[in-house]
């Protein structure tokens, strides 16, 4: 498991870890049951406060995506691939919209809207 | 548990008073300690080692009240002032053996492989240590007794930076167990910034704030404006400003800031700073 914190991106570092994880959670890097570090632990490591992680580690819980044994650690919930996709369907929703605004100002077609969506999609294929 | 919980201590000397200070240190964290010369760090340091009397208010460190503890919770607590104090002819060796007959708790395996691993020569005397080295040998014998609360005065001035970084990294690692706890003070913000949980502002003898590290860094932020933009922000969200001929830049918090101004991020140094001029 990586996590890369950037100091400098103006970013909160909580949410940083908090996406991190995430990620690899929902790729598939970090496994369902797969325990996690410590939140001591990752907060020395990474140099950075305890209570950071914590929040972070607390962020996650409450969106579902890890579990928490009390006395042992944290833990990988089992992935809910239908509440993620759920989730990444509404965000495509909001994002078709601010398309389909900016589209209609400067008088795009259909067929060039969907060129560019043809386009835009074998690049992230690769 | 608390480490520390400071309610309403008073002291005053001379033209100096400590005022009415309350610092509360959770169980498990690192508290870094700032202020100017004289803004009362090290009174409130000596104040709680009962190096000198308060005038009021009580201090409880790990659970115990200070007038009433017993010489055995005393050595729970690891001390650092900014000169380390062991006589000049001692080497390393002796050190440890002064130091077994003077703590119940103490560690001579822990000492040894700390002195190894700060690489303090064992065949000089203490006065011809550097700097960097007395200061190692002083956080050695501080580590080597058990203690779970470690007070440093200044522990880091005057040593080079890569020394520091060293003895930040120590005292990471000394909190890796939930039960140790340091109160750091230093002049030097950024190394507080790299590894305080909480930072706590003292100014002319009265505390200023006591906040967590990144509660600080979210909420507070620098603009750049022109000074018809900085008119139209509510005054109560500026903290600071300085005109540099150009413009103004100014310390802002961040809530109060509508969304089209890009506020850059602050740091602990440049905060402690600027909130200092603002309280002179």
């Amino acid at each position: 498991m990586y996590i890369l914190i950037d100091n400098h991106s103006g970013t909160p570092i909580y949410d940083q870890i908090t996406e991190q994880i995430r990620a690899q959670i929902i790729n598939g890097t970090l496994q369902e049951n797969q325990a996690l570090p410590s939140i001591r632990g990752l907060a020395k490591d990474l140099h950075i406060s305890f209570i950071t992680t914590k929040r972070a580690y607390e962020e996650l819980e409450k969106e579902g995506f890890i579990y928490t044994v009390p006395g042992k650690g944290c833990y990988v919930s089992a992935k809910n691939t239908e509440l993620i996709k759920e989730a990444n369907l509404r965000k495509i929703e909001e994002y078709m919209d601010e398309i389909t605004k900016l589209a209609v100002s400067c008088n795009l077609s259909r067929n060039e809207l969907i060129e560019m969506l043809d386009f835009s999609l074998e690049g992230n294929r690769k | 548990m608390n480490a520390i919980e400071i309610k309403d201590l008073c002291k005053t000397y001379g033209d100096f008073t400590l005022d009415h200070l309350n610092l509360t240190l959770p169980g498990g964290c690192i508290m870094g300690l700032v202020g100017e010369n004289g803004a009362g760090k090290s009174t409130t340091i000596r104040l709680m080692m009962q190096m000198i009397q308060k005038d009021e208010g009580t201090i409880t460190l790990l659970g115990k009240n200070v007038d009433e503890m017993d010489p055995l919770t005393k050595e729970d607590i690891g001390v650092v002032m900014d000169e380390v104090g062991f006589p000049l002819c001692l080497k390393t060796e002796e050190i440890g053996k002064i130091m077994q007959m003077t703590f119940h708790n103490w560690d001579q395996k822990r000492y040894e492989q700390l002195i190894h691993q700060f690489h303090i020569p064992d065949n000089r005397q203490f006065k011809d240590f550097s700097r960097g080295m007395k200061m190692k040998a002083g956080i050695a014998v501080a580590l080597s007794h058990h203690a779970k609360l470690l007070i440093l005065d200044e522990a880091t001035s005057g040593l080079d930076p890569v020394v520091r970084d060293e003895v930040l990294d120590i005292l990471n690692e000394f909190t890796r167990d939930e039960n140790h706890s340091i109160l750091i003070s230093s002049h030097i913000v950024s190394d507080l910034e790299k590894c305080c949980d909480y930072i706590a502002f003292l100014h002319h003898g009265k505390l200023i704030l006591c906040e967590e590290k990144d509660v600080l860094l979210a909420s507070y932020g620098i603009v750049n404006l022109t000074p018809a933009q900085l008119a139209e922000l509510p005054s109560a969200s500026i903290l600071h400003q300085k005109n540099t001929g150009y413009g103004i830049q100014a310390l802002v918090k961040r809530d109060a800031i509508p969304d089209h101004i890009s506020i850059s991020p602050i740091t602990i140094e440049e905060l402690f700073v600027q909130l200092a001029k603002e309280y002179n």
